[in-house]
C-alpha cells in the first residue's frame, strides 16, 4: 500500500516537473493552421506553438462549437459550457473534468493577450464529449474532422522509370476511385466525403508538372505538353488500403505494364498537404456480394455433381469484376475462397463495412426433379413480427461516449434485426433484380417472393437472395455450368445495380420514399 | 377424526371403481364398434391404452405435383389426449410416405423425438439430427420443409399460434442455410397457395 503511493507520488511528481512549467517557458509563437471539416464546410482554425505543442484558441473553437468560456479564478479554472454541458479546465496543470470524468492534457491553458489558448488534444479529449459528435484529429495532416466523414488519407508518391512517369496514390481506408481525362490534365476522384491528401516526394518534373486540388475529393494531375497516354491500375495493399498506380507516358511510348509495382521513392520534400471537403450526398458507394454456402458446407448438389459453393462462388467474383470494372464501386465478397463462413458474419461483413447494397448467390432445389428458373427473395417478417413491428413503431435509441471521445446516438435496433427498416428499399431492389433476371434468364412461377430468411435479417442494408436456377434439376444444372448462363446472371445483377444506384443518387432518400412502397413487390409485405 | 378419515377413503374407493367400470364399458363395449367405424386404415394405435383404437382426421401437407406449393391431404392419425401428444401422432404420420403423385417436403428418414407445447401456444418440435443432416439444401426447399412442419401442426390444432423447429434437443440456426430457424414461427398461407402471376411489366417505382 505504502509502495503504491509511494510511486503515484512520484507520478505526480514528474507531470508537474516535466508537464507544468517546462510547457509555459517557451513564449507561443504562430504554426501552421489546422484545417476543421464537417458534412457542411471546410474552416481553418489559427494554430500557435509553445513549447513543441500546438495549441488553438478557444475563442475560435468557441465560435464554431458554440461554447461558452467563463474563468472562475476562485477555483483557477476555466469552464467551458454548451448547452448543459460543462469542461472544467484547472490553469495549474493539465487535467479536465468533464461531467465527473476526468482527463488529463499536455498542459493547462496558456494565457495570450487577451485570448485563452488550449492544447489540440483538448478537442479530442474533452470538446468531443460535450459536442455529441465524432471528432478526429489527425496530426499529421493537421486536419480536425467532425462527424460521420468518409475521409481517406491519399499519400502520393511519384518516380521516373525512363521516359515513364509514375505517381503512386495510396489510399487509406481503400475508396472507389475514377479517372478521367480532360484538357492539359487527369483527374483522380475518389467515392469520397473528401480526402486527406499528403506528397510524400517532391511531385512535378516529367510528364506530371503538378498533383493538387481539384475538387472536394479529387486530385488534379497536370500533364507536360509531351504527355501521350496514361494507364490506372489498383494494387491491395495491407489493411484495407489499395495503391493507385498512373503511368504517364510519352507520346508515341509503350505504357509499362501494369505488373511493375516497385514502390516509389521515399520522400525528399513534406509539402502542405492539400485538404478538401464536400458535402455527404445518397450515393451507391460499396456493395457486398454474398456466395452461398462454402467449405464443408457445400450447399445443394446438382444429379451431375455440380456444388451449389462453387457455382455461387464464381459468379460472385464475375460480378465484383463487372461492378468494379465498369463502375469503380467497392465490392467486397463475404468470402473469395472455399471456407465456411457463418450466417452472422457474412452480414457482419456488409455491416462493417458499410455496404450500401447486400446481393447473397445461391442455386435453388426441389423435390420436384423439373423444376426451373430463376427466383429472388427478399425478407418477409411474418417470424418477427411482434419484435418488428415494436421496432419500427418505437424506435429505441441511446447517446453514448464513442472511443476517443465525443457522444453519438446510437440506435437501439437489435443488430441481428437491422433489415427491419430497410425492408422498403428491399423490395424495390428485389424487383430491379427480378426484372433485370427476367430479361435474360429463365424465371421460376415463384419468381419474386419474400421468406424469413437468416442471411438477410441481419444486413442493415437492401438486401436480397437470389436462387439462379435450381440446381437439382439436371438441365438446370448443366445451365449452371455454362459460361453464357453465368455471364447472363451477372450481367442482369449488374444492370440491377445500375438502376438501384441511378434511383438513388437521383431520387429522394430510401426511407422517406413513400413511391417506393407501391410497387408490385411490396403487396406481400406484411407490414406497416 | 377417524370417522373423518374413513370416510374419505371409502369414498375414494367407491369412486375409483366407477371409474374403472365406466372405462371398461367405454373400451370393450363402446369403442370397438366406435374404431371399426372410423379406423378406415386399420392401422393400429400405438401406446395408448386408454384410447387404443380411436382416430381423428388430420389435414397433412406435401409438395404440389407442379413443385410451386405446399398441397393438404387429410388423412387419419391415432388420437392424442394431449395438445403435445396429438402433435406428434399428427407428425408422426406426416413423416410417413407420401400419397401418390405429391411429395415430401421432409427428407425421408427423418425421426420425431417429442413436442412440448408452452402455455402461450408455441410448440417446440424436436427432430432428429437426419432433418438437418439429410436435407438437401435451396431456399423454396427449406422453405418448403418448415412450412410444412408449421402448417401442419397449426391447422390441426388451433391452439398452436407458432412452431419453433429443434433438431436434436436444441435450437437450430437454419436447416441447410436459408431460413431463420431462431424463433417460432406463426403459419403462412404464402406457401399454400398458387404463385401469384408475375409478369416483366411493371412500373419502375
Amino acid at each position: 500500500m505504502n509502495a503504491s503511493r509511494l510511486v503515484a507520488a512520484c507520478v505526480v511528481a514528474v507531470l508537474l516537473v516535466v508537464g507544468g512549467p517546462a510547457s509555459l517557458a517557451q513564449a507561443p509563437r504562430p504554426g501552421a493552421p489546422y484545417a476543421l471539416l464537417t458534412a457542411e464546410s471546410r474552416r481553418t482554425l489559427s494554430a500557435v506553438q509553445s513549447g513543441g505543442r500546438d495549441l488553438l484558441r478557444l475563442d475560435e473553437l468557441s465560435d464554431l462549437f458554440e461554447l461558452t468560456v467563463r474563468e472562475d479564478r476562485r477555483s483557477n479554472a476555466l469552464t467551458v459550457t454548451r448547452r448543459d454541458r460543462t469542461i472544467v479546465l484547472s490553469l495549474d496543470q493539465g487535467l479536465a473534468s468533464i461531467g465527473g470524468r476526468l482527463v488529463s492534457l499536455p498542459v493547462p491553458p496558456v494565457r495570450d493577450g487577451n485570448r485563452w489558448l488550449v492544447p489540440v488534444d483538448f478537442v479530442a479529449r474533452a470538446l468531443a464529449l460535450i459536442v455529441e459528435t465524432r471528432i478526429e484529429v489527425r496530426r499529421a495532416s493537421r486536419l480536425i474532422v467532425v462527424g460521420e466523414l468518409n475521409v481517406p488519407q491519399v499519400v502520393v508518391r511519384q518516380e521516373q522509370l525512363g521516359a515513364v512517369t509514375r505517381l503512386a496514390f495510396d489510399v487509406s481506408p481503400r475508396a472507389a476511385y475514377t479517372v478521367t481525362q480532360e484538357a492539359g490534365r487527369l483527374l483522380v476522384r475518389f467515392d469520397a466525403d473528401a480526402v486527406d491528401a499528403s506528397m510524400e516526394s517532391a511531385v512535378g518534373g516529367g510528364l506530371a508538372e503538378s498533383v493538387r486540388a481539384a475538387d472536394a475529393n479529387t486530385l488534379a494531375v497536370g500533364l507536360a505538353p509531351h504527355f501521350g497516354t496514361y494507364r490506372a491500375s489498383t494494387l491491395p495493399l495491407d489493411a484495407g488500403s489499395i495503391r493507385v498506380v498512373l503511368d504517364l507516358a510519352p507520346a508515341g511510348a509503350p505504357v509499362p505494364s501494369p505488373s511493375d509495382t516497385r514502390p516509389a521513392q521515399p520522400p525528399a520534400v513534406a509539402p502542405e498537404p492539400p485538404v478538401f471537403v464536400s458535402p455527404g450526398a445518397p450515393a451507391v458507394r460499396t456493395i457486398v456480394i454474398d456466395p452461398g454456402h462454402g467449405g464443408d458446407e457445400s450447399g445443394a448438389t446438382g444429379p451431375g455433381g455440380l456444388l451449389e459453393k462453387n457455382v455461387t462462388l464464381d459468379v460472385a467474383r464475375r460480378l465484383r469484376s463487372l461492378i468494379e470494372g465498369r463502375l469503380g464501386l467497392r465490392v467486397l465478397l463475404t468470402r473469395d475462397d472455399d471456407r465456411l463462413v457463418p450466417l452472422d458474419e457474412r452480414a457482419s461483413i456488409a455491416n462493417n463495412n458499410k455496404a450500401d447494397v447486400f446481393i447473397s448467390v445461391h442455386a435453388n432445389v426441389s423435390p420436384r426433379p423439373d423444376s426451373r428458373g430463376a427466383e429472388v427473395f427478399y425478407l418477409s417478417l411474418d417470424a418477427y413480427e411482434g419484435e418488428a413491428r415494436r421496432l419500427a413503431e418505437h424506435p429505441p435509441s441511446r447517446s453514448l461516449m464513442t472511443l476517443g471521445g465525443g457522444t453519438r446516438e446510437i440506435g437501439l435496433i437489435p443488430w441481428e434485426m437491422a433489415q427491419v427498416r430497410h425492408l422498403p428499399e428491399s423490395a424495390v431492389f428485389a424487383q430491379f433484380v427480378e426484372e433485370e433476371l427476367r430479361r435474360r434468364v429463365e424465371m421460376s412461377a415463384r419468381a419474386l417472393q419474400q421468406a424469413p430468411l437468416r442471411v438477410l435479417v441481419g444486413a442493415n442494408m437492401p438486401a436480397v437472395l437470389v436462387e439462379m436456377a435450381f440446381i437439382s434439376n439436371a438441365d438446370q444444372e448443366e445451365r449452371l455450368r455454362a459460361d453464357d448462363f453465368k455471364t447472363a446472371v451477372t450481367q442482369a445483377l449488374y444492370d440491377a445495380v445500375l438502376r438501384y444506384r441511378a434511383r438513388i443518387q437521383s431520387g429522394p432518400t430510401p426511407s422517406a420514399d413513400p413511391g417506393a412502397r407501391g410497387g408490385a413487390a411490396l403487396r406481400r409485405t406484411p407490414w406497416p | 377424526m377417524a370417522i373423518g378419515v374413513r370416510f374419505v377413503a371409502g369414498t375414494i374407493v367407491v369412486a375409483a371403481l366407477v371409474g374403472a367400470s365406466s372405462w371398461a364399458l367405454v373400451t370393450y363395449v363402446v369403442r370397438p364398434r366406435d374404431a371399426a367405424t372410423t379406423d378406415t386404415e386399420g392401422a393400429p394405435a400405438e401406446g395408448r391404452a386408454e384410447t387404443p383404437a380411436r382416430r381423428i382426421t388430420a389435414t397433412l401437407h406435401y409438395v404440389a405435383e407442379d413443385g410451386l406449393r405446399l398441397v393438404s391431404v387429410t388423412r387419419e392419425v391415432p388420437f392424442g389426449a394431449t395438445t403435445a401428444e396429438q402433435a406428434e401422432r399428427i407428425l408422426e404420420a406426416q413423416l410417413e410416405p407420401p400419397p401418390e403423385r405429391l411429395l415430401s417436403a421432409i427428407p425421408s428418414g427423418t425421426t420425431l423425438r417429442g413436442v412440448f407445447v408452452s402455455h402461450t401456444g408455441q410448440a417446440f418440435v424436436d427432430f432428429g439430427p437426419e432433418l438437418r443432416s439429410r436435407h438437401p439444401g435451396g431456399s423454396l426447399n427449406e422453405i418448403f420443409t418448415v412450412y410444412c412442419i408449421v402448417s401442419t401442426l397449426t391447422t390441426n390444432l388451433p391452439a398452436l399460434r407458432s412452431v419453433q423447429i429443434l433438431i436434436d434437443g436444441r435450437e437450430a440456426d437454419t436447416l441447410a442455410g436459408h431460413v431463420d430457424l431462431r424463433r417460432p414461427l406463426p403459419p403462412s398461407r404464402e406457401w399454400l397457395e398458387p404463385p401469384a402471376p408475375q409478369t416483366a411489366a411493371r412500373n419502375e417505382p
